[in-house]
């Protein structure tokens, strides 16, 4: 789950690390009383759950608070990426001496978390590791010591921060570490980190991204969800738990088992046809979660056919079969269905689809080139 | 020969009083008889199926007790780690998470403790392992695999079901299917179980059947090109997906261009490897 700036930078607050005075306004009207509070000269900030709002025009400075106001309006108005800006941030603007990138995330590989830091922050952090490697440094932290005041001296020394400033940065590698660590997060990210000219730390700008496996126990975290990123019908799959994510193509797809749903949508591409969605109805494939599954895909009007590719391994494929015979009496769909059952009891399966009119497949492949066909052709 | 599991294994279940656990101790036990008791805190004393299994209350009273030398995991996710340190705290050498869905810190300082003791943790969210004709210890069907010469190894479940059912059709048996898991942080990843295969007499050829995220599967092409002598064949899922989308398993995302499948399928050809276009092609290639 990704958090907005405005989050990531209230919750790096709460842990003691210094962020720009500033709140975040959902009208015009906030913008210019909130910038008038913290004195006029504030950055406008987009709030939205894209990269790139930066050179898409969605960071601005005002030098007072009707500018403020001004370029609020403009900013809420904007779609960046294709997502509405529903909220500015206004934080009062920094004078900057330097720019710092610093962040701690998981090393999948390495199995434990990794700071990465470098001199070369307030930009794209990916290009400055694609372009110039050299000017990133990373240094894995053991999960069960956690962040350690040498290990925040050895970025510190490796980034070339003036030795004055180690102090101020080994407590906020610590309190950034218990960041990550207390909510759960798999990237804790401030860029820019900067200098000021007064010569404190600040978290100019700050990005999180919150592990879905331990949203259980971090319940204030779950509360600041924002779907606008998602598709209407992956927030309704979810509610279901049904794994589900929109695509471009028009075969619907139903799946049991997310390796499988991923390779069933690679077999229709393999036959010509384009995947509409991804959906992984999990193990037990029951008559509800089908019939919702069901008509989540239906809802895309560009869907022209289903195919369903259910391997029933324990789960026997005649239940299957009759729940999915009470699913299409509740959501009665109008596009063609290929269905593929295999394993326990597929024939008895097979045998009642085939009464209800669907077109059955013995193999993947078989059942891949029929939905291509069918969404061709039609009922 | 067969890898990590045969007929000699003296498993445990933690969790076996549960839904899940009770189902798949039910279809593991009719398999083959390597269970030997399970662990539930709260009801040690009881018995289950008709007085077959003794439960637990702790994993160490049932080490004692039975002798075991593997234990499976069926606990909730927020219950996992726990279960995973218990296991290796009593000394059990061999432990399957079947669990899904738990927390990558967690799974981080559990892998890092696991590493100092020694232990083969195989999982979390993973089919489990299956030596057909000898022992089931998880959740593969037993009746889709015949006993052959072939080592499967996987990141999926329902895709390896698919695999092992195309290799029965054609004739050809496994000696041993080991699901790894697909979470990002596991406890045991392509190269070891390569290595295992490599080293395993009785396994003549290996599948290998990865999926998009991570770069487990750079990796193994890499200990193919440079250690393996045995003939690997295999398919990896995940060629239509779009970068930064989760697709069900927590390890599948493509993040910044890196773990996408071209990559993966450019690394093992170069490796020698066939790889399949479409799952059901897979055995057909070692033939």
């Amino acid at each position: 789950m990704k958090l907005h700036e405005y989050q990531s930078k209230t919750i790096f607050s709460k842990y003691g690390i210094q962020i720009p005075k500033g709140r975040v306004a959902a009208t015009p009207q906030e913008a210019k009383q909130i910038a008038d509070e913290l004195g006029g000269r504030v950055v406008v900030k987009a709030q939205v759950l894209v990269g790139g709002r930066g050179k898409a025009g969605g960071v601005k400075l005002a030098n007072n608070s009707a500018e403020a106001e001004q370029l609020a309006t403009q900013i809420l108005a904007m779609e960046i990426k294709g997502l509405p800006v529903r909220k500015v941030l206004i934080d009062e603007a920094s004078a900057i001496d330097q720019e710092i990138y610093f962040a701690i995330t998981d090393d999948r590989s390495a199995k434990r978390p990794v700071i990465i830091a470098s001199a070369a922050g307030g930009v794209d952090i990916e290009e400055v590791a694609a372009k110039t490697p050299e000017k990133i440094v990373k240094v894995h932290i053991d999960p069960l010591l956690g962040m350690r005041e040498y290990i925040a001296r050895d970025v510190a020394l490796a980034i070339d921060l003036p030795r004055e400033y180690w102090r101020e940065f080994t407590k906020l590698a610590l309190n950034l570490y218990e960041v990550y660590k207390k909510t759960d997060a798999s990237l804790a990210e401030i860029n820019p980190l900067v200098i000021t000219k007064d010569k404190k730390l600040v978290a100019l700008d700050g990005k999180m991204l919150i592990d879905d496996n331990a949203l259980f126990r971090q319940p204030e975290i779950n509360e600041m969800r924002d779907t606008d990123a998602d598709a209407p019908s992956e927030i309704e799959a979810r509610k279901y738990g049904l794994s589900f994510i929109k695509l471009e193509g028009n075969i619907g797809c139903m799946v049991n088992g997310a390796g499988l749903a991923m390779t069933s949508m690679d077999v229709i591409k393999l036959f010509g046809g384009e995947p509409a969605n991804f959906l992984d109805v999990g193990g037990g494939a029951s008559s509800e979660k089908v019939s919702a599954a069901m008509r989540i895909i239906l809802t895309d009007p560009s869907v022209k056919a289903i195919l369903f590719n259910i391997f029933g391994g324990i789960t026997r494929c005649d239940e299957v079969a009759r729940g999915m015979l009470v699913a299409m009496d509740e959501v009665k769909p109008n596009v063609p269905m290929v269905v593929r059952l295999v394993g326990t009891n597929a024939e008895e399966g097979r045998k009642l689809l085939e009464n209800a009119k669907m077109i059955t497949a013995e193999t993947l492949a078989d059942a891949a080139k029929k939905s291509v066909e069918a969404a061709k052709k039609g009922l | 020969m067969s890898v990590l599991v045969d007929k000699n294994t003296r498993l445990l279940v933690q969790g076996i009083t549960g839904n899940e656990g009770l189902f798949h101790t039910t279809q593991m036990v009719a398999y083959s008889d390597i269970v030997v008791g399970g662990v539930t805190p709260g009801k040690g004393g009881e018995w289950v199926l008709d007085g077959k299994l003794p439960v637990f209350d702790t994993l160490k009273q049932a080490k004692e007790s039975t002798d075991a030398n593997a234990s499976i995991i069926f606990v909730p996710a927020r219950f996992a780690p726990d279960a995973i340190l218990e296991a290796a705290d009593a000394g059990i050498p061999l432990i399957i998470c079947i669990t899904e869905g738990v927390a990558v810190q967690d799974m981080m300082r559990v892998r890092t403790y696991l590493d100092q003791k020694k232990v083969r943790l195989i999982g979390p969210n993973c089919p489990g392992l299956l030596t057909p004709g000898e022992a089931k210890v998880g959740i593969i069907p037993g009746n889709i695999a015949i006993p052959g010469n072939v080592g499967v190894v996987s990141r999926s479940g329902t895709l390896t079901y698919e695999v092992l059912y195309a290799m029965k059709n054609l004739g050809m048996g496994a000696s041993t299917c080991v699901g790894i898991g697909g979470d990002p942080v596991n406890g045991t990843n392509f190269t070891d179980v390569l290595e295992m295969f490599e080293n395993d007499n009785q396994t003549e050829k290996v599948i290998m059947i990865g999926e998009i995220g991570g770069s487990e599967e750079e990796r193994a092409a890499e200990y193919i090109r440079t250690k393996m002598t045995k003939p690997v064949a295999s398919f990896i899922a995940g060629q239509t997906a779009p970068p930064g989308k989760r697709m069900g398993h927590a390890g599948a995302i493509i993040e910044g261009g890196a773990g996408t499948a071209a990559d993966k399928v450019k690394a093992l050809e170069a490796a020698g490897v066939k790889v399949a276009k479409h799952p059901e092609e897979i055995p057909t290639l070692l033939q």
